[in-house]
């Protein structure tokens, strides 16, 4: 088979690639800007024998995701913000009962109601820490259309190879601008699937390496919940012990394995004065910004997260070896900034931020900042 | 039929968690009954929910089935797809009065409007008991709660009529009085299709009975029984008369399209023409 080109909308993109990476059970309200993903799902889920249902409102789209991960199926969820708030509580049980998920998070302007149709990257501490309590999480970013595509497949990856829920954080811009993407021949296509139990298997949680993971109604007598739990299921909603493990294994599933989740684009990380650190749709300024330092003689680089959580803390710490000023620039009022000021800290790291009615930081910006150091 | 009835060959090798006089005892007996009287050797035909609360704890994870044990007032979401996905599974949730008609209202009234194939059986012992006795949507006029020390003052919610009003195929109400009848209900429910529910009055002398003035459970038992009306009488009484009292028995049985059956002739519509990718 060969490759196929398209001219797609990010929100589509993700669609074709959730389909393809196996997704047969998609639930959603109807949220902007990531209303495209519910109303193409509704179109092509049936057709492939999925089951696409709109449900009450975010909790109970979650809700209904879950429940369908625990019968075997692949499920997905798309939201924006305020969608997003309304999840987390969901996406905590996610995590304390390891059920691995897709919940798209298409960012708009915030807090609040904000500017529904506007593009934003307030969420990144959202996706980090908005439930309550002890967890890692996956989150990964694309910057292009193409990119969601892949990133939307990898997601589903990750989810079923780490047992968990996964974030795709985007933004509106990446959402809805149209561009071309190319599906390669889909036996090249890496698909995971989640490791099922053996016949003779009682434990089914709990486990850095990874529990197996039966479904309802295949006879194994799952006990699933989200209160704190023994390996086998069982409840101990008091004892220390038995939570400090599991929590921990929970943590340590994702934390040892840092190097097999992040992704990273780096560019003359090794060799620069000024290091730019980004994601999602700001990220495409950089590139532009880059280039016309270097036209003035500067020397420049940057590292582009594809995956922000977790964190890609040794390509930031590798760039700052190099760099002397690190700029961070981010639909937001500083989040990213924080954390990369963390890890460089003994660098000149500089926030630039825009936030507002969808308005992406300019390359020119980006260069002015750059400069401004010199 | 066999062997006995032994409530603890359907049961994990666990003790239930529940107060000394505690309706949910009954509660939990009296379904697997009615499992039992239907045939049922073990629970691997059902697929069991629940949430947050005393009787989401029936299930889970005392009964020897699947159960996924979900948030407050979060059951009935993944109860729903996991019936389109095993549509030949009995999907049986269990739920408080807050969990199902507090916290998780939205969800139940969504779910029978769309007649989704799941039986709901709500213990209603009118309190937040597992969090000490706090006022509920079921709590009566005026009683007094850890949260109304002058009495409630807002009104209770009948979730029976709520149920009809939004679609079930089925509604029944019983209390921990009317066992051999909640049997009965349940084991109709477990054979019909669609939105089924099942509310229990059940009594709960911990958080609620001790503090309305009842010295012990039998008392809370036979309040029950002299408060209950069958329904057919309700009919032809006032709102005043019916003040206080708990209406029983079988709020309606219909057949309308349920949603797995909804969702099967969507899918054969969808590939006419054969499965595409």
């Amino acid at each position: 088979m060969a490759s196929k080109t398209f001219f797609w909308q990010g929100n589509e993109a993700c669609v074709e690639a959730a389909i393809i990476a196996g997704c047969r059970f998609f639930a959603g309200y109807p949220i902007s800007p990531a209303n495209e993903i519910s109303e193409y799902m509704a179109e092509r889920l049936p057709k492939v024998g999925g089951i696409f249902m709109q449900m009450e409102d975010e909790i109970a789209s979650i809700g209904a995701v879950m429940g369908a991960s625990w019968c075997g199926e692949k499920a997905m969820t798309a939201t924006s913000g305020p969608g997003f708030s309304l999840m987390q509580e969901t996406l905590g049980w996610g995590f304390m009962t390891e059920t691995p998920c897709v919940v798209v998070d298409v960012q708009r302007v915030g807090p609040g109601t904000g500017q529904a149709t506007k593009a934003a990257q307030g969420d990144v501490m959202q996706a980090r820490w908005g439930t309550h309590g002890d967890y890692s999480v996956i989150a990964l970013s694309p910057n292009s259309v193409q990119e969601m595509f892949e990133v939307t497949i990898r997601a589903f990856n990750l989810a079923e190879k780490y047992r968990t829920p996964v974030i795709v954080l985007t933004d509106e811009i990446i959402a809805h601008v149209r561009e071309q993407v190319v599906i390669p021949p889909l036996e090249d296509v890496t698909i995971i699937n989640r490791k099922k139990p053996k016949a003779e298997d009682k434990i089914f949680f709990g486990l850095e390496n990874v529990a197996p993971m039966p479904s309802v109604g295949e006879g194994f007598n799952v006990a699933v919940t989200a209160s704190t739990h023994d390996e086998y299921g069982v409840r101990f909603t008091a004892d220390p012990k038995v939570h400090r493990r599991m929590v921990e294994a929970i943590n340590n599933k994702i934390k040892k394995s840092v190097d097999d989740i992040v992704e990273v684009e780096n560019y003359n990380i090794d060799d620069c004065r000024v290091g730019i650190v980004s994601f999602g749709c700001t990220s495409r300024a950089v590139y532009e910004a880059v280039e016309a330092a270097e036209a003035k003689g500067i020397k420049a680089g940057y590292v582009r997260l594809k995956t922000i959580w977790p964190l890609p803390e040794k390509q930031i710490r590798r760039l700052a070896e190099s760099a002397e000023r690190i700029i961070v620039p981010e639909m937001n009022l500083g989040q990213l900034y924080h954390e990369v000021k963390r890890i460089a800290c003994s660098r000149d790291v500089v926030p630039l931020n825009k936030i507002g009615g969808g308005e992406m930081i300019t390359p020119e910006e980006i260069l002015a900042e750059i400069l401004r150091g010199r | 039929m066999g062997e006995a009835f032994s409530s603890r060959s359907y049961m994990r090798d666990l003790k239930l968690p529940f107060c000394p006089g505690c309706g949910l005892f009954a509660l939990s007996d009296t379904f697997l009954r009615a499992v039992y009287e239907l045939g049922y050797k073990d629970l691997s035909n059902f697929i069991f929910t629940s949430g947050i609360g005393c009787t989401s704890w029936i299930p889970s994870p005392y009964f020897k089935a699947d159960s996924v044990h979900t948030l407050h007032g979060r059951s009935i979401p993944p109860a729903t797809s996991i019936k389109l996905l095993k549509p030949d599974f009995h999907v049986v949730v269990f739920g408080g009065d807050g969990d199902i008609v507090g916290i998780g209202l939205s969800h139940f009234i969504h779910a029978a409007r769309r007649n989704t194939d799941i039986l709901v059986i709500m213990g209603n012992n009118m309190v937040y008991g597992m969090t000490g006795g706090q006022v509920a949507p079921t709590t009566p006029y005026k009683a007094h709660t850890t949260t109304t020390p002058y009495g409630s003052f807002e009104h209770p919610l009948d979730a029976a009529k709520l149920a009809v009003a939004a679609g079930a195929a089925y509604v029944a109400r019983w209390t921990t009085a009317h066992l051999s009848e909640l049997k009965g209900s349940i084991k109709k429910a477990i054979q019909l299709q669609g939105f089924r529910f099942i509310e229990v009055v059940t009594q709960c002398p911990t958080a609620y009975g001790r503090r309305v003035g009842f010295k012990n459970v039998g008392e809370m038992l036979r309040w029950f029984k002299e408060n209950s009306i069958p329904v057919k009488q309700a009919e032809g009484m006032s709102e005043e008369e019916l003040e206080g009292k708990i209406v029983v028995g079988e709020f309606v049985e219909r057949k309308r399209p349920t949603l797995v059956e909804n969702v099967r002739a969507l899918l054969k519509e969808a590939q006419k023409g054969g499965k595409k990718d």
